[in-house]
């Protein structure tokens, strides 16, 4: 049999240390996930190469320097919410976040890992996404910065909006809701479907969800119509601040 | 530095009108083995979980190696073992304890524990997939893996295989011989008896007796046989000494408390051979704590 010294030699190790095996947890359990690749790949890949193919959509000028931002936005929304609220959702549910409570990995460590490991997942997406993109004869403009800009404060808002659905509802129910909300933002914020398309009377709606504010904002930049997005960017940065405050506030860890 | 390893004074716990620890003292020494033992429902994970900084006192003072429960300081100081749960469904075994470790400075080696707990073989196996008693030996060494001062254990051996439990025992007196501080929950009285240094009983959110196994059980004996059911009682009492007590529990199990001697032994016998009831398995025994446990807290189920 093993001989274990059990002598207490109690310690907590560096928070980094701490942080970044969480995080590699996560992006594991990500990665290794079928149903989350499905939604931060899959559909992605299908619809940036279905879109960019047939000729469903009436744009100026090539389809894929269309579609490709949206879908970009839409890997965003996959990962910081969609798969962010069902892991932890389940987290919760299971008792994880409880056990990840009683050991010296801190509420602020974990929040530090989550965020971490979505985006080394976002940036995983945003590689193959772009690499797609361009074999479909992409040819992006604008400065990569701003763009990294609007990702991350898209980021920010589909996070504070995930943990607030995961630290709320049942884990079921975050299950579908999350889900739902996957495919109706899909539809509506503009990811393939160009905002105009739809009545004039429901646009102002539209315009004002954080999906079509990052896809409109990203598309902006990367067909090179315009500056600085700004109206993108107060949109996102207002949904940021308001659903982590929401999430801070009523986020239960039990 | 203070000798308890955990001190409750005090301590109230209400769920709505429901109240789950009712002024209740607890007091664990240091390099001690304490088993809080109770009935479902009488306050023992709402105890145990204030300790480990889960839940908040409604009142009451609470200190865990001098610190308050929620002190971050605390945290890499007391391992803990959740009743149930507490890992990612989909995480494999190795993995999940892997990643504790890492969480910890000076972390015992994961598959050296795991070897030691018997799941080596189970490493890459996903927690959703192990058995229940693989489980339970998971959070276990989840546990310790941080080389803990201090161990909380609730129901530890609940649902557990023979084999099992006896690791979870060999390994509580390896924590106790290191000189870790253990605090368990259970509801088995043997493990309670085999295990403890302290014994804390308690019911409806109070303590009602404490003390080391021996303590409780005390020194008194019981004469214990089995014969056909349903013997008059009452005529071998009016033979024996003022202040005996003889039970038939279950039926044809006979249990006469009081002055175990050799001229009990003689009456009782003699009795019997009156009767023309042959004993079987006439045995003179120490109360278990399962007795004392009974009787404090009744038999009626809840």
């Amino acid at each position: 049999m093993t001989t274990l010294d059990l002598s207490p030699a109690p310690g907590a190790a560096p928070l980094a240390r701490m942080v970044l095996a969480q995080a590699g947890a996560e992006v594991r359990a990500t990665l290794r996930n079928g149903e989350q690749l499905l939604l931060t790949l899959i559909i992605p890949i299908l619809l940036l190469v279905g879109f960019s193919k047939a000729p469903f959509l009436d744009v100026e000028g090539p389809r894929v320097d269309f579609v490709a931002p949206g879908v970009l936005a839409l890997a965003v929304l996959s990962t910081a919410f969609t798969g962010q609220a069902i892991a932890t959702g389940f987290e919760r549910r299971y008792g994880v976040l409880k056990r990840l409570g009683a050991t010296p990995l801190s509420r602020t460590g974990l929040m530090l890992a989550k965020t971490a490991a979505v985006i080394v997942v976002e940036v995983l997406q945003i590689v193959v996404l772009v690499l797609v993109a361009l074999a479909l004869g992409w040819s992006p403009h604008g400065n990569p910065l701003t763009v990294a800009l609007l990702v991350v404060l898209g980021t920010a808002a589909f996070s504070g909006l995930g943990l607030l659905m995961a630290g709320t509802l049942r884990a079921e129910a975050t299950l579908a809701g999350a889900n739902l909300v996957y495919l109706l933002l899909l539809a509506l914020g503009g990811v393939v479907l160009p905002v105009s398309a739809f009545p004039e009377s429901i646009r102002p709606l539209l315009e004002i969800l954080p999906i079509t504010a990052l896809t409109d904002g990203v598309r902006s930049v990367l067909t090179g119509v315009g500056g600085f997005p700004m109206g993108a960017a107060l949109v996102l940065l207002s949904w940021a601040v308001l659903a982590l405050a929401a999430a801070a506030r009523w986020f239960r860890w039990e | 530095m203070e000798d308890a390893a955990v001190e409750v004074r005090d301590l109230v716990k209400r769920y709505g009108r429901v109240t789950a620890v009712d002024h209740l003292d607890l007091r664990c020494r240091r390099g001690e083995v304490t088993s809080v033992l109770g009935p479902n429902g009488a306050g023992k994970t709402s105890t145990i979980e204030i300790c480990e900084g889960f839940r908040t006192a409604d009142s009451g003072s609470v200190r865990v190696l001098g610190l308050a429960p929620d002190d971050p300081e605390l945290k890499p100081r007391i391992g803990i073992m959740l009743q149930s749960g507490g890992v990612p469904q989909a995480a494999r075994a190795g993995e999940w304890l892997r990643l504790v470790s890492r969480f910890h400075a000076h972390p015992l080696d994961p598959s050296a524990l795991l070897d030691r707990l018997g799941l080596a073989d189970h490493a890459r196996t996903p927690y959703r997939r192990l058995s229940g008693g693989q489980q339970q030996r998971l959070g276990l060494a989840a546990a310790v893996i941080g080389r803990p001062e201090l161990v909380f254990l609730d129901e530890p051996t609940a649902g557990l295989d023979p084999q099992a439990r006896h690791a979870c025992w060999d390994m509580v007196r390896e924590l106790r011989a290191a000189g870790v501080s253990v605090v368990l929950t259970t509801h088995h009285m043997d493990e309670a008896e085999k295990l403890s240094d302290h014994v804390v009983i308690i019911d409806r959110g109070r303590v009602v007796a404490e003390g080391s196994p021996a303590e409780l059980t005390g020194a008194e004996r019981q004469l214990r046989f089995r014969a056909r059911p349903g013997l008059n009682l009452d005529e071998v009492l009016s033979a024996l000494p003022p202040g005996s007590a003889a039970k038939e529990s279950p039926a044809g199990h006979y249990i006469i408390e009081g002055q175990v001697d050799p001229s009990m032994l003689a009456t009782v016998t003699a009795w019997c051979a009156t009767e023309g009831v042959t004993t079987e398995d006439l045995s003179i025994e120490r109360r278990t704590l399962e007795d004392v446990f009974l009787e404090l807290t009744g038999r009626e189920l809840r």
